[in-house]
Parts: C-alpha cells; sequence; structure tokens
C-alpha cells in the first residue's frame, strides 16, 4: 500500500487536470449562461489531437500543445458559429432546454465521428521519460504529472491576468455580469460569446492532451469529463472560473483518498458524496467571494 | 425643426403584447427633452427600442441620416447614441475605473480615452478618488455618478439617461440633474425619461408625454408644467376650486 503523501500527491496530479477541464467549462457556463455537455467531448478531441501529433510525428506531447491548442480554439470558433450562436441569445427556459438538448446531441455527433475516424481503440501515449521523476523521501513526483501541474498553474495565472488586465478580458467578464449593459457599452458580445467559447474548447484540449498520457483515450470518454467538470464548478461554485483549480484538486484529493483508504470502488462515489455534501450545506460553493 | 433623432412611427411588442404603437419623436441638436409619463406607459421600451435592446415591428429610428433600427446594440454605441439604464445597471464586481474603461469600448471613444476619463473626473472628482473600488461596494448615488460617467466616457452625442432619479435622495437627485444641465451646456444632446415629472420639465427644454404606449402631448418645458391636465396627472396639483 502506498503512503499517506504519495496518495495526496498523486490525488494534486489527477485534481489538476480536473482544475482545467472545469475552468473552460465554467468559463463557457459564467459568460454565456450555457452549460456545455458537449465539453466533454472538446477533452476527447484535444486528446486525439495529440495523439496522433504524437504517433505520427513523433512529438512529444508537452510540444504538441502548441498544435492542440490551436487546433481546438478553432472548433470552438466553428462550434459556436454553426451551433451555439443560436442559442445563446434565447431567453429564459427556452435557452435552459435548448441548450441542454444541443449540446448533449452535438457530444453525441462528436463521438460518433471521432468513432468513425479514429475507430474505438483505446490509445495512448507513452513517453521515453514515463517512469522517472523525482524521489523525495520515498514520495514519487514523475516528471509528467510535475509538468502537468506546472502547466496548468501557469495557465491559470495567464488566464487571471487576461480576465483582469486586459481589454477584452474585461469586456469577457462585465458581459457576464450584464450583457446588455455590456453592448451599452459598446462591446460586441456575440464577439466576446465566440471568443469565450473557442477559449473554453482550448482548456478542454489541454485538458485532454494530459489524458492521453496520464490516462487513456477513446470516444467515449467524454461524458465522464463533462461530469467531472460538472462537480467541479458546484464545488467551486458555479460563476467562479479560477475556483476551479482548488476545487479540482479537492475533487482529485478526496477521490484518490477514497481509492486508497476505502476501496477503489468507492473512488467515483467520493466524489459524488462531496458533490451532493457541498449542494446541502454551501449552494454557493466553496470558492466564490463575498 | 429638430434633424438629429427622429423617431418615425415605431411599433414594438414584447411577445404578444403590444407596447408602443405608432410612436414618434423628434430630438433637436443640443436639446434636453424629457419623455415622462405614468408607469407602464412604455416609457423604458421606447429607450431600450431606440438603443436597438429591442427590436421594431415597423417604423424608422435616424440619427440624422443614419438608421439605426438597422443596427446591433454596439454599432448604435459606435454612431454616439448612449444609453444610461434604469437601475444604473454597473458592472458591480469590477472596479471603478474598469467600468469607466468599459464605457470607452467602442473604436470611436477608445481613442480619445485618455482625455475623456480627464473630463469625467473633472466632472465628478469622487469618481477618481475611488477608481480602485469595486462599484457594488458604492452608495446609490455614487453608483449613479459612475453610470453616468460610464456613459460619457463612450463620448456621446445623444445620452438617453432611463429614469437617473430612482431611488436616490433629493439632493443626490438635484445633482444629477445640475450634471445633465452641465453636459448639455458642453453641447450633449439629452434625451431623459423620468418618473419625476416636475424636475423633468424643469430641466427640459421640451417634453413628449406617452400613456399606454401612444404619444398623448407635446410642448415646451415650462408650458407643460403649466397645463390643468399634466399639472393634475403627473404634478399632484388639483385644480383650484370654482367660486
Amino acid at each position: 500500500m502506498q503512503s499517506f503523501m504519495q496518495t495526496l500527491v498523486f490525488g494534486i496530479f489527477a485534481g489538476a487536470i480536473y482544475g482545467i477541464a472545469a475552468m473552460g467549462l465554467a468559463l463557457v457556463f459564467g459568460v454565456l449562461k450555457i452549460l456545455n455537455i458537449a465539453h466533454g467531448e472538446l477533452v476527447m478531441l484535444g486528446g486525439y489531437v495529440g495523439f496522433w501529433a504524437f504517433s505520427t510525428l513523433g512529438w512529444d506531447p508537452f510540444l504538441s500543445l502548441i498544435i492542440v491548442i490551436p487546433a481546438i480554439f478553432i472548433v470552438g470558433l466553428i462550434l459556436d458559429r454553426i451551433v451555439y450562436r443560436h442559442i445563446v441569445r434565447q431567453l429564459g427556459e427556452e435557452k435552459i432546454k435548448n441548450s441542454l438538448l444541443v449540446s448533449f446531441g452535438l457530444g453525441l455527433v462528436l463521438q460518433n465521428l471521432a468513432q468513425a475516424l479514429f475507430t474505438g481503440d483505446e490509445r495512448s501515449v507513452q513517453v521515453s521519460y514515463a517512469g522517472e521523476g523525482l524521489n523525495i523521501y520515498g514520495v514519487l513526483l514523475p516528471w509528467t504529472r510535475l509538468a502537468t501541474l506546472g502547466i496548468v498553474l501557469i495557465v491559470t495565472l495567464a488566464l487571471h491576468f487576461f480576465l483582469r488586465k486586459t481589454y477584452p478580458g474585461k469586456a469577457i467578464l462585465a458581459t457576464a455580469e450584464d450583457y446588455e449593459s455590456a453592448e451599452l457599452a459598446g462591446i460586441n458580445i456575440g464577439r466576446v460569446y465566440m471568443m469565450t467559447f473557442a477559449l473554453g474548447a482550448a482548456l478542454a484540449a489541454i485538458a485532454g492532451q494530459f489524458v492521453t498520457f496520464t490516462y487513456s483515450l477513446a470516444p467515449s470518454i467524454g461524458m465522464t469529463w463533462t461530469l467531472k467538470a460538472m462537480i467541479v464548478i458546484v464545488l467551486a461554485g458555479t460563476g467562479s472560473i479560477l475556483g476551479a483549480l482548488p476545487a479540482g484538486l479537492l475533487l482529485g484529493v478526496v477521490e484518490a483518498m477514497a481509492g486508497a483508504y476505502l476501496a477503489q470502488t468507492y473512488k467515483e462515489v467520493a466524489g459524488l458524496v462531496i458533490f451532493l455534501f457541498v449542494l446541502i450545506v454551501r449552494p454557493q460553493g466553496l470558492f466564490v467571494r463575498k | 425643426m429638430p434633424d438629429f433623432l427622429n423617431v418615425d412611427a415605431i411599433n414594438v411588442a414584447h411577445g404578444d403584447i403590444q407596447a408602443l404603437w405608432d410612436v414618434s419623436l423628434e430630438v433637436g441638436q443640443g436639446e434636453i427633452v424629457a419623455l415622462i409619463g405614468p408607469n407602464g406607459a412604455g416609457k423604458t421600451t421606447l429607450m431600450r427600442a431606440i438603443a436597438g435592446l429591442h427590436p421594431l415591428k415597423s417604423g424608422t429610428v435616424l440619427l440624422r441620416d443614419k438608421a439605426l433600427h438597422a443596427l446591433p446594440a454596439h454599432r448604435i454605441v459606435e454612431q454616439g447614441v448612449i444609453m444610461v439604464p434604469e437601475g444604473r445597471r454597473l458592472f458591480g464586481g469590477l472596479t471603478v475605473m474598469d467600468n469607466l474603461e468599459l464605457g470607452a469600448y467602442s473604436k470611436r471613444a477608445r481613442e480619445v480615452r485618455a482625455n475623456t476619463l480627464e473630463l469625467v473626473f473633472e466632472l465628478f472628482p469622487l469618481l477618481a478618488e475611488r477608481r480602485t473600488q469595486r462599484a457594488n461596494t458604492m452608495s446609490g448615488g455614487q453608483q449613479q455618478m459612475l453610470a453616468v460617467g460610464r456613459a460619457l466616457m463612450g463620448v456621446p452625442k445623444l445620452l438617453m439617461l432611463d429614469e437617473p432619479s430612482l431611488g436616490l435622495g433629493p439632493l443626490v437627485v438635484e445633482n444629477i440633474f445640475e450634471t445633465v444641465r452641465q453636459m448639455n451646456q458642453q453641447g450633449v444632446t439629452i434625451f431623459l425619461v423620468e418618473q419625476n415629472a416636475r424636475q423633468a420639465l424643469e430641466l427640459a427644454h421640451r417634453a413628449y408625454i406617452l400613456e399606454q404606449g401612444r404619444i398623448v402631448g407635446t410642448g415646451l418645458g415650462d408650458e407643460l408644467l403649466r397645463d390643468d391636465r399634466v399639472q393634475q396627472a403627473y404634478l399632484g396639483i388639483c385644480p383650484a376650486p370654482e367660486e
């Protein structure tokens, strides 16, 4: 049995991937007010771009982020133009129902498309330095996992800086707060929605790339990731975009602890239990200001 | 004849319910024009329709020769028609400075942002002191100043104010109306929706009366102040008993 510290560390590493996947979902939810059920499929597609870059070009999975991110960003732009653009301007109940139905349907389409193009085989990326890493007092810190955590932290900080300090970033926050006021300030909110959706897709793709060498990839993994990301944004508090990182880490650690000290089968259940617990005790979320 | 903003025979509906019926009005350059009327008459709807937030069923809105009704809201802002919505509607989680900067988002306003900011800080020195404060932590009066300041950052040719006195104390209202007068003297055309009819009519050069979605009267501000019907309906003055 592995040590407590080792379990904790692996929980944090897993949680970093949950965090970045959920950050994309939280961004889209917070700004477009749409729960994008197809978010997990964007994780999956990002993973495939990275997988093919590895298997055909031999690119290191961290290097291939430079094509994974723009590729899925563009997919996001296209999906906004042909699908989400039409839902985002609807109001009230109509918007809620249509966004759930359409994004669920789109998820199925993307999953079947991936099945047809890439077959249903499980894929994964095995880097040459896979087993190597630091060993600190018996706690193993693999390079791949350390790099994953590092990139997640950098991306989170970059997103924070972008949203809080740049003009287009502030326009996104303004649109999230009050889209009519944003329009009256001269902001083209259709464009804000498009860029935000593409940014959310790019964040999903980064998570997908980490999935290729941490877990394994198949066309059907999407729904699992949508659900994980949903749990994380409820923990963080809907509306908290950067809160997705600490909430993701928390979910990762809780799952790892439950897997180690209860039973491996309770791993998934543990996540749902804290999800319900937070909804009952602190429905506004754990990482919301005010 | 006013030739600045021309609203011609517009019809607007909320779903199946028609809110405005063949409404026409004009605002001349440099004027202060008020729109008064009871709750639910459609005053806010009219202003939102001009600002591009509510689609027209028919009719036209022209700014000089430019057809505003064909443009999305952010392009109308680009034309210099800027609305301060009812209830301020600030970006509450952002700072005073962020709110002001976002007010100058349109390309036309962005180019002169530094200058406009100086003017706004001259008009509202308080905003300069509080630039790093979050908007939703300010008092109602201060928020109204910020809402007007944010609109001014867009360099308006026509500034539309929807119920600027709503929920504010009499001193603050006095202050806001005085600012509106100052801005007008600096060349900004003003279109004002108000429930506070007396103050609106005292301030405005001309006014329109909107009831149940139709324009039912118009005239000079002080004319309407002396009008019996307006006095009864909007100013709370009973006619003198006949001897």
